[in-house]
């Protein structure tokens, strides 16, 4: 069976103790296939609800049902996806674009197993199943991502050796340790890798087996790790790991010292097999992205459903929207001895479609500036830093403003970005710690890179100000045989063509002609700071 | 019957523990921040340590949880009936990233409003966090305006609302549990200021206490009747020791050479504010009745400091020492030795 048939098969058995299945998948055939088999794995009856990503709290966690209430004349509730999933799956399809407000109510309905209701809780267990669809470094939120056990790619089928299902009683401390091994996540994980082993081993009607304990590698902790296990496992590790004499039913016994190390080993095994080199670094840098922007996907809708209020306007429910009662209200009640006329049995305020007021909302717009320093040639070393110091002020000062900063830097022959777009001060000291500086100036493609990331950073709604510090001396082209600055040239028309707002700091001694053209080209505001230090890089950048 | 995981099942964690034991003793010293990656345990201590107190008295017949002495009448409007007094479990509310005004406020009762033209208010978490606990994971991620409304709820004991014609206000008064992960953003001060004590959670570094952690848990999934009677006595204990201190706290001594320590110790440190030496002194009257003292020693001031005091420092964003080693370093220098 492979492991994807294999997921279907131990989320039917234990759906709400497992939490559910990350799937990164595009749409496709194959998918779909998957999700059949999935159905299939369920007994018939299970309800397998699909959710709109975009669906409002009332249809999500239950509510007044508006419209039934006031054709009704009476309040009248309806039951949200939520309730209705009770004992069954719910699938997300996009979930990398998953506003964070559900991701937040999804995650909290999933560990208390219920939804609070006017008349008490009522129960709502259930698997989410995400479908990742992905591309790049956009994933699912993470606080939702971690709680769900199974992770896999049905684009990279992972298939691993057979392995014997030989007992495997110290399979508990084993996990344990191959989740501290791979750096995957933490407790949690080792949990529920724990949960998955247990599953698998209830599955196929035994207690546990190594061969469960290699399921549980394969679909929990190998897909979370961020580091390689070292190539021998230092035989004093496991002894220290050594649990004490377990007082409980587990039966690990006085054999479990020799059992705990061969079936670490072997589950370090499974996971490396599974891990080709490269990979790792892609999904250490998905998750640090995916927790550092994962509430960017909301930010894009027009009028958000959550915000300062900012007046009402005429309009429908729905899609989030938020009904202003007093305002709707008010524009019913010139009309009520008419409609009473009409319909005389009932009583109450009589509304209508067309008396619905929406709050307007609005969200401060957040901005996220991108520094491109010029790490080139003698005096980079001091750009770099006093580049670093103006991040780090501009964080410290935007816990107010919610700003978001990223840095990349260019020499030799390309770009490299040195700060992915963040708004954690941590984060900003630990990524520039050391910084490379010295050789040619590739001033084409630091721009290049900019403008990359200000597409994505635009894209989640956020508006960019470039910084570029730079004394303008283009001589690495993009190509061999191309000039320079002409491609610097170009580069920079490419930047103003996003309509990204953009500084222009001309660090050259004595500014030559190129910053200005450069300046121009961008539509950047030129400044010629030939020393710039951290407080005044600060400053302009505030003012921009 | 819903079980939640024991207090005294937790393994570790001695400083968050330390410090919610400390705010459950005396609850003007106005929340616990929590900061450390997920899945750490942060929101499993919160839950079991509200379910370890002791229930509270309620009117009869209340939605909420007013207290009939300290509060007056019921400002939502509940039949007061005979005002008999029954016990509650102490409130515990999970404020969830995304809410939106309405339900952490309260506002007007839609369904009321439309079936009778009554104007009814709805009331919203704050109201029934009121007692109890209110716990906001990842609180720096929470947007601008409902912490602005949080912080002063939370400096006031006092919810006012003024919307949609409505014009009222009731206590609430609760813990405010953050927590947060300061790597996917900072906090703002102000909001940091209103928590009285902050502690660091990490995943615990030894590999034997994890196995430990994961034994436990999955212990408490397959049994959680069994696992939770196992404990029952170890959480009596806690219970018993809380109340105690409850009773102690308000006539532990504080001798002028420990207030004179503290004063110097803030000074030092350069936290900003009265609020800090406050919660300082207090925190250290809180550990010294839970460890059933009647006068509170330096010993007490300065295990307490940096729960109290690390997350009031102000920061010079280009120094890379952390706030931890600086107290130690103060604690160091001034205390006698």
């Amino acid at each position: 069976m492979t492991d994807a048939a294999l997921a279907a098969r131990l989320l039917a058995q234990d759906p709400a103790g497992l939490g559910g299945i990350v799937l990164r998948a595009r749409a496709g055939p194959p998918r779909d296939e998957w999700l059949k088999a999935l159905a299939a794995a369920f007994p018939p009856g299970t309800p397998i609800r699909r959710m709109p990503i975009g669906i409002p709290d009332e249809r999500l966690l239950g509510g007044l049902d508006l419209a039934a209430t006031l054709a009704a004349g009476k309040p009248l509730r309806a039951a949200g996806l939520l309730a209705e999933a009770d004992g069954g799956v719910i699938l997300v399809p996009m979930a990398e674009r998953l506003p964070p407000e559900t991701a937040a109510r999804l995650a909290q309905v999933l560990d208390s197993g219920e939804l609070p209701g006017p008349e008490g809780t009522s129960p709502a267990r259930f698997a989410l199943v995400l479908l990742d669809e992905g591309v790049d470094d956009e994933c699912v939120p993470a606080a939702l991502a971690e709680r769900l056990a199974i992770h896999f790619d049905l684009e990279r089928p992972l298939e691993g050796e057979a392995v014997q299902p030989l007992p495997a009683p110290g399979y508990l401390g084993s996990l344990c340790a191959v989740a501290d091994a791979l750096g995957a996540g933490g407790i949690r994980a080792a949990l529920q890798a724990v949960k998955v082993a247990q599953v698998s081993a209830r599955l196929a009607g035994r207690d546990v087996t190594e061969a469960d304990v290699a399921v549980a590698v394969r679909l929990v902790l190998a897909p979370r790790a961020t580091r390689l296990p070292a190539e021998e496992t230092q035989p004093e590790q496991p002894h220290e790991a050594e649990p004490p004499p377990p007082e409980d039913n587990q039966g690990e016994g006085a054999e479990s010292e020799q059992t705990l190390d061969e079936l670490t080993q072997l589950a370090v095994e499974v996971a490396r097999a599974m891990l080709p080199p490269g990979i790792l670094e892609q999904q250490a840098g998905r998750a640090q992205r995916g927790s550092a922007s994962g509430q960017g996907a909301g930010q894009m809708r027009q009028s958000p459903s959550t915000g300062r209020r900012a007046g009402v306007r005429a309009g429908r429910l729905g899609r989030g929207a938020r009904l202003d009662l007093v305002e709707t209200l008010k524009a019913a009640a010139p009309w009520q001895p008419v409609r009473r006329r009409e319909r005389p049995a009932t009583t109450g305020v009589l509304v209508r479609q067309d008396d619905f007021r929406i709050r307007k909302l609005v969200r401060r717009a957040q901005s996220t500036t991108i520094f491109v320093v010029d790490a080139s040639g003698s005096a980079a070393l001091a750009r770099l830093g006093e580049a670093k110091g103006a991040v780090e002020l501009l964080l410290a000062d935007s816990y107010v403003r919610r700003d978001e900063v990223a840095l990349i830097a260019f020499r030799g022959e390309a770009a490299e970005v040195l700060l992915a777009p963040t708004r954690s001060l941590a984060r900003a000291k630990r990524a520039l710690q050391d910084l490379p500086g010295g050789g040619g100036t590739p001033l084409a493609a630091g721009l290049e890179a900019a403008a990359t990331m200000g597409i994505a950073v635009q894209a989640k709604g956020r508006s960019v100000t470039t910084v570029v510090l730079t004394d303008g001396r283009a001589n690495v082209a993009r190509e061999a045989g191309t000039d320079p600055m002409a491609d610097a040239e170009a580069a920079a028309r490419g930047l103003r063509l996003l309509g990204l707002k953009s500084v222009y700091i001309d660090t050259s001694p004595r500014p030559r002609g190129e910053g200005a053209r450069l300046a121009a080209a961008m539509g950047a505001r030129l400044v010629a700071l030939p020393r710039a230090d951290a407080g005044t890089l600060a400053a302009v950048v505030k003012a921009a | 019957m819903k079980f939640t995981f024991p207090f005294s099942a937790i393994v570790g964690q001695d400083d968050m523990k330390l410090a919610l034991l400390i705010a459950a003793v005396d609850g003007r010293i106005g929340g616990v921040m929590v900061f450390g990656d997920r899945g750490t345990g942060k929101s499993t201590a919160v839950r079991a340590l509200a379910s370890l107190l002791p229930p509270i008295d309620v009117r009869a017949g209340c939605r909420f949880t007013c207290d009939a002495k300290a509060d007056g009448p019921c400002p939502f409007d509940c039949p007061v009936g005979s005002g008999r007094a029954v016990q509650k479990a102490v409130p515990f509310v999970d404020l969830p990233l995304g809410a939106t005004e309405d339900r952490v406020v309260g506002a007007l009762d839609l369904e009321r409003a439309l079936a009778t033209g009554e104007k009814r208010f709805e009331p919203g978490l704050l109201a029934k966090a009121h007692r109890g606990f209110l716990y906001i994971d990842e609180v720096n991620l929470l947007e601008d305006h409902l912490v602005d409304l949080l912080l002063d709820v939370a400096a006031s004991g006092e919810n006012v609302v003024e919307r949609e014609g409505l014009s009222l206000r009731h206590p609430a008064r609760f813990l405010l549990i953050g927590s947060g992960n300061p790597e996917e953003g900072e906090l703002r001060p102000q909001l940091l200021d209103r928590f009285g004590l902050s502690v660091d959670v990490k995943t615990p570094e030894l590999l034997a206490d994890r196995i430990e952690v994961v034994r436990r848990r999955d212990r408490f999934d397959r049994d959680p009747q069994g696992f939770v009677a196992d404990y029952a006595g170890e959480d009596a204990a806690v219970v018993a020791r809380v109340a105690k201190a409850r009773k102690r706290a308000p006539d532990v001594a504080v001798p002028d050479q420990v207030l004179e320590l503290s004063s110097r110790l803030c000074q030092a440190l350069g936290a900003d504010g009265l609020r800090g030496e406050l919660t300082l002194m207090r925190a250290a009257r809180s550990l010294a009745a839970l460890n059933g003292k009647k006068t509170v020693t330096p010993a007490h001031l300065a295990a307490v400091a940096p729960m109290a005091l690390r997350h009031r420092l102000r920061r010079n964003v280009l120094d890379e020492t952390g706030s931890t080693p600086r107290i130690a370093r103060a604690i160091a220098e001034i205390f006698p030795a």
